[in-house]
């Protein structure tokens, strides 16, 4: 019998000493991603704030309407702080953010936090469905379709990768929503009631990063399978499943989880237009129908959390992969 | 070529005929018929009718300019700017390139397709500003590829003895690091050609792109939408013609990069 190759681990904890130098090992790359993505949060910020002033005109007049009086005129100027200097009006925009006020709704006059929280919890609900639609889909898809690599099989799941890549949400949507809303009437036709509702905005949703996934763990998987501990593993004998499943798809979990970090923002721009396909009341929706009503402020504070979120996953991504592998860590 | 390349090829080729063609169909597009409202497909109207009546196989083949014309003009100014500053960036290095890099960063923290939404909606409705607005988001692409392959080309041997021998920037740049860059930039301009695509249609799905009365492929199937419980195939004729012209231009992007390299899978 081949020992190492599939050595089990010892059952005692691992040398303490060991431990704390592998924490050291990465910190130095902890620290670095950590600064960059607090320079990007800043540039972040920034966009947005200019955001407000790209309107073309005078932003007050846009958002107001040509009704309004002088006075509603000068106390909206006022309460965005336009009648002040550029730098001092970001400064204002940060200090707000960090105090947790986003502003005031133009439209409803509600606090804009009070908005995005009930907005953001139906987006993440949904993104997460989608994500779990995309691993279900793709991994099985790209797994068998490595192992069955040239045949029929292959050749027909890349096809479909290529299809479900290509297919926009707003034509996906409206499809499935025809197929099995209204033909077969087996789920809601949109709204946001239960699990029943979600599951045709999910399908929408996670599509095309399903597609993403087959193809990044078909090739994974290949390079995974020709690696000698594979060959080692069928020398051994054990049971096709167990090589496949155990031995080659844990060392190609890695790419895998690397792609569905990147394709995250992806995930949640296509949101934006699943959740107006559906009438889904998430933060996509939010955006899209205060750009109608001109309600600026909250199209911002949107654009805003969506791109922090992002940048937050896309960071703790980062992480979590050099500490998975650490090889990652030494390499920088 | 494989019978897949040859079929995508011709699909382009039709679409961009049909682009080419679309001022003589312009009349025929927008002739209302009120007798004829959301008529199925028929010999009439291949497509069918949808909610004035109107042919949806001349709207669609119309559609087809605006969404090539926006989608090449898009590509083509954002892989102009994006090429100039990243090779720029990765050719000085230093302080510029860490500016750069900063900036690129900053623009990838954004879902492309929210920032497009955004700047289309705040900067308001118009085929200016549609271009604008996509073109503002598609630069970064181009620029990280144009720099990370600028930086490598620079130590190159042809490239220093050019700069030894005084060659001014300009043409050194021209000559000497834009050929070696083309292939990696033609795959990554060919997958941008798909994305701003639907992100085109995506925008005048929103209502944030091309204004009625003008067809464009994402306003059709916005309008079509309404009508998805009575007369489906006014949505469904614009969506199939997206989605053949996207799964072509992937599958030449897959060639092309098999062929050219580029950007990983």
């Amino acid at each position: 019998m081949v020992a190492g190759f599939t050595q089990r681990r010892p059952a005692t904890l691992p040398d303490p000493s060991a431990t704390v130098r592998a924490v050291y090992a990465v910190l130095p790359l902890f620290t670095a991603r950590l600064a960059s993505a607090a320079v990007v949060v800043v540039g972040v910020t920034f966009l947005v704030f200019l955001l407000l002033h790209l309107v073309p005109g005078d932003p007050v007049e846009v958002m107001l309407g040509e009704y309004a009086t002088a006075g509603d005129r000068a106390a909206l100027r006022e309460a965005l702080g336009l009648d002040r200097p550029l730098a001092a009006q970001w400064f204002a925009f940060v200090e707000g953010l960090l105090r947790g006020d986003l502003g005031t709704s133009l439209a409803s006059g509600r606090p804009v936090a009070a908005l995005l929280a009930e907005g953001l919890r139906m987006t993440a609900l949904l993104a997460v469905a989608g994500l779990a639609v995309a691993v279900a889909l793709g991994l099985p898809l790209g797994v068998l379709a490595a192992l069955a690599r040239g045949r029929a099989w292959d050749a027909a799941t890349s096809a479909l990768a290529v299809l479900g890549m290509s297919i926009p949400n707003f034509v996906l949507g409206p499809l499935l929503m025809l197929l099995f809303a209204v033909l077969l009437g087996w789920f809601p036709i949109g709204g946001a009631g239960g699990v029943r509702a979600l599951v045709l905005p999910a399908l929408t949703l996670g599509t095309s990063l399903a597609a993403i996934v087959a193809r990044m763990s078909r090739a994974a998987m290949i390079d995974v399978l020709g690696e000698p501990y594979v060959l080692a593993a069928r020398a051994r004998g054990l049971a096709e499943w167990r090589v496949v499943l155990v031995h080659a798809l844990r060392n190609a979990a890695l790419p895998i989880v690397t792609t569905l970090g990147l394709q995250l923002g992806a995930l949640l721009g296509g949101a934006v237009i699943t959740e107006t396909v559906f009438g889904w009341p998430g933060l996509g929706l939010l955006v899209v129908d205060s750009i109608h009503r001109r309600d600026y402020p909250v199209v911002q504070a949107c654009v805003l959390v969506i791109a922090l979120t992002y940048v937050l996953v896309n960071t703790l991504t980062d992480l979590l992969c050099a500490w998975l592998d650490p090889r990652i860590g030494g390499a920088r | 070529m494989s019978g897949g390349t040859r079929g995508a090829l011709l699909v382009v080729f039709l679409w961009s005929l049909a682009a080419l063609a679309a001022p003589w169909l312009e009349t025929e597009a927008n002739r209302i018929a009120l007798d004829q409202i959301l008529a199925p497909p028929s010999w009439s109207a291949p497509m069918g009718r949808d909610d004035l009546g109107r042919p949806l196989l001349a709207r669609v083949l119309v559609g087809a300019r605006l969404s090539l014309g926006v989608t090449l003009a898009v590509v083509a100014l954002a892989a102009a700017a994006g090429t100039l500053i990243g090779v720029l960036a990765g050719w000085y290095g230093g302080l510029v390139d860490l500016l750069v890099v900063r900036v690129i960063d900053v623009f990838l923290a954004f879902p492309g397709i929210l920032l497009a939404i955004a700047l289309a909606g705040i900067l308001g409705p118009g085929i200016d500003n549609l271009v604008i607005a996509l073109s503002v988001v598609g630069w970064v692409g181009f620029a990280r590829l144009a720099r990370a392959q600028t930086l490598s080309l620079r130590t190159r041997d042809h490239v220093q003895v050019a700069q030894a021998l005084g060659t001014p920037l300009p043409r050194l740049l021209r000559l000497h690091v834009l050929p070696l860059l083309s292939g990696p930039l033609v795959v990554e301009a060919t997958f941008a050609l798909a994305a701003v695509i639907v992100a085109e249609a995506g925008l005048s799905f929103l209502g944030l792109g091309v204004q009625p009365p003008t067809p464009s492929w994402g306003a059709l199937i916005r309008d079509g939408t309404r009508y998805l419980l009575i007369a489906p195939h006014v949505v469904l004729m614009p969506g199939l013609a997206l989605l053949s012209l996207v799964v072509a231009i992937n599958l030449l992007g897959d060639r092309l990069r098999d062929h050219l390299g580029g950007r990983p899978r």
